[in-house]
């Protein structure tokens, strides 16, 4: 016969909880404590690339089912926009006008991929062509996306991310078919940078920002040199292309202030790149790389 | 009957992860997309009690600290998880949930949860925006999660109470 349950139960139940929850809480900071340097050093390394290796076919495969349909709404955001200088993209407005009428999708992604090859050209640099299938919530603080191109299409650990617009990021972590992207605009990003007007370089640190609101700090190593507004400014480029690649362009200088503290210039950068609609992204990948996919060569042309 | 019920739980937070970052941030109001695992986990609170709602918390939480494009120090969100799930747990009820326990439970474990993963950012001196962004995120999240509240918790929690043990009942 089942027995009720008594105070006992009750009490029995209450202390099994509570050791529960004293352990789960316990894994928890054991597992912040082991990885408290997230990157190539951490233990918890292996469980990421086996986590990216599961998941990135699963966010691939949404991604591009769903990608029709989010294009969609790119096109009326991008339509949106235009309306704010009306005058000036009227003729480009009529343009997309009667690009809606035939095949908008495709078109769009014509040009997305010419101005990819452009880039390539521009750069002299052999591109991987990807797309972004994933993004970081704002909810957790970072910046990094997904991309469906991984260490089989000739992607590795700090390769430059860009698009037809300018820098996107760099690589910081490759599965065989997936690599994640550490945004420019993430506060954990240093790119160093060139002034296009004078030549002086600087480094910029991302500001964090939400969605497309994203900034960049410049701070010149020449510390009486001050930017001027309007001013462009495109990477520096490191030994060896690693992790930036050089000539690319970052962004547009739009307020110079002084730090009276560190008695230097700091410039506010905003970047080329729409951080909350990307999608076509470029690695730059050297010259000959094997890869799964048609590469971009430096000329331009599809391999 | 056990191993069914660990299986649509796991296959539940899967699909919210994939949710969260390869659907939603297309739809999303500056970056910020409803918390699906958190939703999940929720859900199972007000279903089975805090004891399965905080281990399937630490497995949501996991997820989301590992899968891709996840770059912040791992156990940050179990840890938020694991306490939603205890916290929301205990506004569980031996009769049916009524509806606006089960929003206001929704409203106080995404708050609760934002919360918690921002401060252990704050302590491991990880990166998490000023405080404006900050409060920004909170409530936003917290406003999606609301919204989304009457289209995904009745389903799952139907789902679950249907794999729970009839001595449990």
């Amino acid at each position: 016969m089942p027995r009720r349950p008594d105070a006992f139960d009750e009490r029995a139940a209450r202390s099994r909880l509570r050791s529960r929850m004293i352990a789960l809480v316990l894994a928890c900071l054991t597992l912040m404590t082991l990885d408290h340097h997230p990157g190539p050093g951490s233990p918890l390394e292996p469980a990421r690339d086996a986590m990216g290796s599961v998941f990135g076919p699963v966010e691939s495969g949404t991604s591009s089912a769903i990608r029709p349909v989010t294009a969609i709404g790119n096109w009326f955001t991008t339509r949106r926009r235009m309306q704010d200088d009306i005058a000036e993209l009227q003729s480009e407005n009529s343009r997309l006008k009667a690009q809606q009428a035939t095949s908008q999708y495709q078109r769009n992604q014509l040009a997305e991929y010419q101005g990819l090859t452009s880039a390539a050209d521009t750069l002299r640099q052999a591109l991987v062509p990807a797309h972004v299938v994933a993004y970081g919530p704002a909810q957790s603080f970072s910046r990094t996306v997904t991309i469906d191109a991984g260490s089989a299409a000739g992607v590795a650990p700090d390769q430059t991310v860009l698009n037809d617009d300018g820098l996107v990021g760099r690589v910081l972590r490759v599965t065989r078919t997936t690599a994640t992207v550490l945004l420019i605009v993430d506060t954990e990003s240093v790119v160093g940078g060139r002034v296009g007007a004078s030549m002086k370089v600087g480094f910029l640190t991302g500001r964090g920002g939400l969605g497309d609101h994203g900034t960049l700090e410049l701070q010149l190593v020449d510390q009486a040199a001050a930017p001027a507004e309007g001013d462009t400014v495109v990477t520096w480029g490191s030994k060896d292309g690693a992790p930036y690649v050089s000539g690319v362009p970052i962004g547009r200088v739009t307020a110079v202030y002084a730090s009276l503290r560190e008695s230097s210039q700091r410039a506010v950068i905003s970047p080329y790149v729409d951080f909350g609609a990307l999608d076509l992204v470029g690695v730059v990948v050297p010259s000959g790389t094997h890869s799964d996919r048609g590469l971009i060569e430096a000329d331009g042309t599809l391999r | 009957m056990t191993s069914l019920r660990v299986g649509v739980a796991g296959a539940l937070v899967v699909v919210a992860l994939v949710l969260q970052v390869a659907v939603f941030p297309h739809v999303a109001w500056e970056g910020v997309v409803p918390d699906f695992c958190l939703l999940v986990v929720v859900a199972a609170a007000l279903v089975r009690g805090p004891e399965f709602a905080a281990a399937l918390g630490f497995f949501a939480g996991l997820m989301l600290d590992l899968a891709p494009p996840a770059d912040h120090v791992a156990g940050r969100w179990a840890l938020a998880l694991v306490v939603v799930g205890y916290v929301a747990g205990l506004m569980r009820q031996d009769t049916r949930t009524p509806a606006t326990t089960v929003v206001a439970t929704v409203a106080a474990s995404s708050f609760v949860g934002t919360s918690v993963y921002a401060l252990s950012g704050i302590v491991l001196g990880e990166p998490v925006g000023s405080f404006g962004d900050l409060t920004r995120v909170i409530l936003v999240a917290l406003l999606w999660d609301v919204l989304l509240t009457p289209l995904v918790l009745p389903g799952v929690m139907r789902l679950l109470a249907r794999l729970e043990p009839a001595s449990a009942r």
